[in-house]
């Protein structure tokens, strides 16, 4: 029983940590811009194209495991200049309507100009493997997944608290107007959010792949769902909160999956939708939610 | 003495509401310039637009002789104007030391080192209180913090919006001590005060604004001396 228990909150932490990464980054840009960016997403889908592109070159996932990262890297800094420059000063609404439109645009073209069916590659051939700690069975990629997340959550720390651009951008997540009048630049700092953002999807990204093996125009959606939720939970504007959401998240799914009558497993979703309209209830702001971002 | 700022006809509007209306000053260096008058004259909105934080609907301001008007505030801070905003707006989930860090974030790495010791110099509280998160400061540390702060680029130009605003009658004193301190190492410094009475005897000179123009400018001690305009334009501020 003990042994179960472990081996669940295991893999409900490796699921968690996929989430802690996308909700992270999407808590790095909603503090700097106070948008909840919902292309955020197409980080995953882009990334999981070049995947498929690269796949099909023969290429291992060594070489494919970096290139993803890079790419999520240069596309969230695309977006950031082909979408989100030009409506900086907008309103909020404007602003989150933009990242709509981001998102339904890359759906349209990769419908358009590559396939509306989904593209397969072979996971690495670990990824189902298991290894056993004292008589308790792990995946080998939710330890992976939880080790890659611990290292990727402390150099993010590393940034934010002991550089002096990571104290800039705190500074500007907290309040945006009075760090441009100390001489922080907005456009850095904006820059800087988004290629941190890229840089955490593009981790949880390589996870995600080397899970599904798949690439379609709708790749990124469900972790962007998850990323917003595990958002929403920590309490936007709060990074901490982001990362323990995310977890919370991941340990809840994969709790009530393994724990549910087989009947109602199907009804998974729909449980944790209601866990987390009971949290708002009482907690509207989320388990962490302050008025402006706090430090991770 | 040079002129430091030069504000020339400026107007800003939010909409179709006129805050400023066709105003000129000017601030020569080493001064301390004064703006005061009631609730709504138009002071912050002043300082917003000389700051960057507001852009002007018209007019010109000059500052150390170039046109600055309309550049956003962080290229006026690298210009050499600070402002120590109302309220402060201290990062509160910052450190004091990271305070200081982001307000020199525009000067290089040992230039930083070398002005926050210099800050904790002026205000040795600062250097007590280096790890503690900004937000746990009282009134008259977090006013000792903003102006240290603002002073870490070595500025040409000091705007404080305020800053007595909402502290004890005790810590309005410690306030007006830092702006004599300022004055006597030769900062220039044009400050927007509500408390009209301690503005007038601390300024060498002050414009008096009222429904967003200048009613009235002259040195403090002209202000001080005529009552019909005092209570007029200023009242019992």
């Amino acid at each position: 029983m003990t042994s179960e228990i472990i081996q669940q909150l295991a893999d409900g932490l490796g699921r968690g940590s996929e989430f802690a990464l996308i909700a992270l980054g999407i808590a790095v840009i909603f503090g700097v811009m106070n948008l909840v960016n919902f292309a955020h997403g197409e980080l995953i889908t882009v990334s999981a194209y070049i995947a498929f592109f690269l796949f099909s070159q023969n290429l291992s996932w060594w070489f494919i495991a970096p290139a993803v990262i890079v790419t999520s890297i240069v596309v969230s800094l695309g977006i950031e200049f082909a979408a989100f420059r030009w409506v900086r000063g907008a309103s909020q609404f404007t602003q989150m309507l933009t990242s709509f439109g981001v998102h339904f645009a890359s759906q349209a073209l990769f419908i358009m100009y590559v396939s509306a069916s989904f593209r397969s590659f072979d996971r690495p051939t670990w990824v189902a493997n298991t290894v056993e700690f004292a008589g308790i069975r792990f995946e080998v990629i939710d330890l992976g997944i939880i080790g890659v997340t611990i290292v990727a959550l402390a150099g993010t720390w590393f940034v934010l608290n002991r550089t002096l651009f990571g104290i800039s951008m705190q500074a500007a997540a907290e309040d945006f107007d009075a760090a441009r009048l100390m001489g922080i630049r907005s456009d850095r700092v904006i820059r800087g959010a988004f290629l941190l953002a890229g840089a955490l999807a593009g981790i949880a990204a390589v996870f995600v792949l080397m899970r599904t093996g798949r690439a379609d125009p709708t790749a990124g959606l469900t972790p962007l769902l998850n990323g917003v939720l595990a958002a929403l939970i920590g309490g936007l504007g709060s990074l901490s909160g982001a990362v323990i959401g995310g977890l919370a998240l991941g340990l809840i799914e994969v709790l009530l999956i393994a724990n549910l009558p087989s009947g109602l497993v199907g009804l998974t979703n729909g449980f944790v939708f209601v866990l987390i309209a009971l949290l708002f209830v009482f907690r509207p702001g989320g388990l962490f939610g302050v008025e402006h971002a706090e430090r991770v | 003495m040079s002129v430091v700022l030069e504000v020339d006809d400026l107007s800003v509007s939010y909409g179709s509401i006129v805050a400023v209306r066709n105003i000129n000053l000017e601030v020569h260096s080493g001064e301390v310039v004064g703006l005061i008058g009631p609730n709504g004259a138009g002071k912050t909105s002043t300082l917003g637009a000389i700051s960057g934080l507001l852009k002007p609907s018209s007019g010109t301001i000059k500052f150390n002789g170039d046109t600055v008007t309309g550049k956003p505030p962080d290229a006026m801070l690298r210009s050499g104007l600070a402002l120590v905003p109302e309220h402060r707006r201290l990062f509160g989930d910052l450190t004091v030391r990271e305070n200081l860090l982001v307000g020199g974030v525009s000067v290089s790495a040992k230039d930083r080192e070398r002005r926050i010791a210099e800050a904790y110099e002026l205000f040795p509280i600062l250097e007590e209180k280096a790890d503690v998160r900004s937000g746990f400061l009282s009134g008259g540390q977090a006013q000792q913090l903003a102006i240290g702060r603002a002073l870490m680029s070595n500025p040409d130009l000091i705007l404080m919006d305020e800053p007595s605003l909402g502290l004890a009658p005790t810590l309005v004193d410690v306030v007006f001590e830092l702006i004599e301190q300022l004055r006597s190492e030769g900062r220039t410094l044009l400050i927007v005060e509500q408390n009209a009475t301690r503005m007038l005897n601390a300024a060498d000179r002050a414009y008096v604004m009222r429904s967003g123009g200048i009613a009235v400018s002259g040195t403090g001690e002209e202000l001080r001396s005529r009552a019909d305009i005092f209570d007029e334009f200023v009242g019992n501020s």
